[in-house]
């Protein structure tokens, strides 16, 4: 237990920490979203577990490989329009120092934090959330968080020790999700909602090359697959021992996909249906959709507040963002590995059948180590597809060359490929040879880099505000 | 016209570093000589004929994967790759799959059985994965090169006597992390850790793997017409400075 004199220390950590983080804002330095987590935790590494404590209504924690910001603003949206303001790590920023800073700044008796895939179990443990939202695992930046099927063992511990304490959303279309909502005897457990597509109509025309879950996570067999969504998302079952893919409480029907705009689709919930405009493309949205839906649901907010709030919900830092440059515009899509990076590229080659016009892109490969030190990935992702409806492409970044490399190997035609040093010059170069619009592909640290030049052009308001 | 027929070991296991990177590169490369490429692959329980192809390559796979495969290719494919092997075809091995050319490696507290055609072994040491850019000096006999790319594993691999190394450390962790040697070569059989698309990072290797399997093809060995490769040089040349600043 803690004595008064503690509680004040805590108490004038955290204030500390709060002051730390105003400073660093109004200097415009940037790391306003991390600073203030890092300065507590290390004057207090018990930090989150105490402040966590403080918050009396339900603590949500997300996680997945791809989609994280994008589902927490979701879910946020949702939250907003149904008048509730949770603290959130609404920036990304989704270390141990990212949630602590939250907390050190948020107000507010709820809790909503996306949690990094390697510190889902530490943030966990201390935060003691009521509700655990996971939403697919796709192989990542493998010099970091090392093997998927570790990954998955380790998401396994956790929730085999929260059983009874944490409700579970779980993706049905992902075996190495799904399987976590099932105990040893392949028994549903308490308290899950499984979430999934359930329109045949947007399966891929063959499996892609980067499929990272080909066998039973049980038994070892191959998984037999009806059909795939989204990499290895799909309809599947196990031949052999049974773990076939859960029936979805909450699944979409009746998808339009429309191009970069976004997508409309039904949504089918134990509480009814609901008909979602959704302002973000691809199928992998309308699955970050699901999550919400599903996640919003067990948090109790109503379906016309849940509606209202996807349909009104902005683009994440990053996550096609379209931004005015002059008389051009600059649509901004993180790419950070094979399966992400392919959504993206589906979304393009749409948008490209749509407009009938040669795409302006412009990609950015860094290989610091927030990106992933390791740039082989991009050796994975289907660059093929966009080849011929590519008008021209710039190509920057750390690794520039070996991107620009890729797309040759790609069929891209190499008279239309064009690498330049520098972020700022090489995007100018890009933005004068555009038609008027150009997609920009950047890499984790690259994307920063961006948005840093952008907002000090004036042209975009700092990502930590 | 020549053609080069490429065998893929476990493609849908082995590919976790996005491995078929160094098939399309390969493949081309070919195409854009007049050599004509063909593909074929060999996965669990499949055999496979050592005199229909000319190069045979293996990637790296995750442990549960690796397992599965060390225990496959000595039930079913030992035979033809030894006889590929004598028989002068061109091998690369990579990472996962370089580990399993060797006598036996250590998985966690287990021992496996490899498949014994190159003169190493890999065992298990404290210490973290050796991960990080990486580029080695190599001769395989058309003079001094560098080999650069990355490379992600837990075990340690160690030469035995009578092997040769494929090249020697410069910056990175090679083999082991501790005595400056990197990969095996034996004949035409090339491994290595530098891993997943390191043929991108290394058009001279991939050229020099083509007129390899060309020769074992064609009986001499061919002149391959140069190509434009200045994006190829620039990989190379990042790799390279990646692997410098450590």
């Amino acid at each position: 237990m803690s004595s008064p004199r503690r509680s004040r220390l805590f108490a004038a950590k955290v204030a500390g920490a709060r002051a730390i983080g105003a400073l660093s804002r109004r200097s415009g330095r940037g790391g306003g979203t991390t600073l203030p987590g890092r300065v507590l935790l290390r004057a207090a590494p018990d930090a989150i577990s105490r402040l966590g404590a403080r918050l009396t209504g339900p603590r949500t924690v997300l996680s997945a490989t791809n989609g994280k910001t994008t589902t927490a603003g979701m879910l946020a949206s949702a939250l907003h329009a149904a008048g509730r303001d949770p603290v959130h790590n609404r920036a990304g920023s989704n270390m141990a120092w990212g949630v602590a800073t939250a907390l050190i700044e948020g107000r507010g008796d709820e809790g909503l934090f996306e949690v990094d895939e390697a510190w889902l179990p530490q943030v966990v443990d201390e935060l003691d959330p009521t509700l655990l939202v996971l939403g697919n695992l796709f192989r990542d930046q493998l010099d970091r968080y090392g093997e998927l099927e570790r990954l998955a063992d380790e998401w396994a511990e956790v929730i085999a020790a929260r059983e009874g304490r944490t409700g579970l959303v779980l993706n049905a279309d992902d075996p190495l999700i799904a399987d976590l909502g099932r105990d040893r005897d392949l028994r549903r457990r308490d308290g899950v909602t499984f979430f999934g597509i359930e329109d045949p109509s947007q399966a891929l025309p063959e499996l892609q090359h980067a499929f990272d879950a080909k066998h039973c996570r049980r038994c070892g067999s191959p998984y037999a697959y009806e059909r795939a969504f989204v990499g290895h998302l799909g309809h599947y079952t196990c031949p052999n021992c049974g773990a076939d893919r859960p029936a979805p409480d909450v699944s979409a029907t009746g998808i339009e996909l429309h191009g970069i705009a976004g997508s409309s689709f039904r949504v089918r919930t134990p509480d009814g249906d609901l008909d979602v405009e959704l302002p973000l493309p691809g199928l992998y949205n309308v699955y970050n959709a699901l999550a919400a839906v599903a996640a919003a649901g067990r948090l109790g907010v109503p379906g016309d507040r849940i509606r209202e709030g996807l349909h009104s919900v902005r683009a994440a830092f990053g996550r096609v963002e379209t931004i005015p440059v002059g008389d051009r515009s600059l649509s901004i899509l993180l790419i950070k590995n094979p399966a992400g990076a392919n959504e993206v590229l589906r979304t393009l080659r749409l948008e490209a059948d749509r407009s009938g016009e040669g795409l302006d892109v412009w990609t950015a490969l860094n290989d610091r180590i927030a990106d992933g030190r390791d740039v082989s990935w991009i050796w994975d992702a289907d660059f093929e597809i966009l080849g011929e409806a590519v008008r021209r492409v710039h190509c920057t970044g750390t690794r520039a060359a070996e991107m620009a490399l890729r797309l040759k190997y790609a069929g891209w035609p190499t008279d239309r490929i064009v690498v330049a040093d520098g972020i700022g010059p090489s995007l100018d170069r890009a933005l004068d040879d555009s038609a008027g619009r150009l997609f920009a592909l950047p890499t984790y640290t690259a994307l920063i880099e961006l948005r840093t030049l952008l907002s000090r052009r004036g042209l975009a308001t700092e990502f930590w505000r | 016209m020549s053609e080069l027929r490429l065998l893929a070991l476990y493609p849908d296991q082995m590919n976790i570093y996005a491995d078929r990177g160094n098939v399309l590169f390969l493949q081309h490369r070919c195409e854009w000589r007049g050599i004509g490429f063909s593909y074929a692959a060999a996965g669990i329980g499949e055999e496979f004929d050592p005199e229909a192809h000319d190069l045979i390559y293996i990637g790296g796979g995750q442990d549960r994967d690796q397992r599965m495969v060390a225990a496959d290719l000595v039930a079913t494919k030992r035979d033809a790759i030894k006889a590929a092997i004598a028989g002068g075809v061109a091998g690369l091995a990579v990472c996962g799959g370089y580990q399993l050319l060797g006598s036996s490696y250590e998985l966690g507290e287990e021992r496996i059985e490899g498949l014994g055609v190159a003169a190493l072994h890999t065992v298990r040491e404290p210490g973290p994965r050796l991960i990080g850019n990486v580029s080695i000096e190599v001769d395989v006999g058309s003079g001094p090169r560098v080999l650069a790319g990355f490379e992600n594993h837990g075990g340690r691999t160690y030469v035995d006597s009578g092997g040769e190394a494929l090249g020697r450390v410069l910056h990175g962790h090679g083999n082991n992390g501790r005595d400056g040697l990197e990969g095996i070569v034996r004949g035409n059989l090339i491994g290595t850790y530098l891993h997943g698309p390191l043929l991108p990072k290394n058009a001279w290797l991939a050229d020099e793997l083509i007129a390899r399997a060309l020769e074992h093809r064609e009986g001499a060995r061919p002149e391959l017409e140069p190509l434009d490769d200045r994006l190829e040089d620039a990989a190379h040349a990042d790799a390279e400075r990646a692997a410098e600043r450590g």
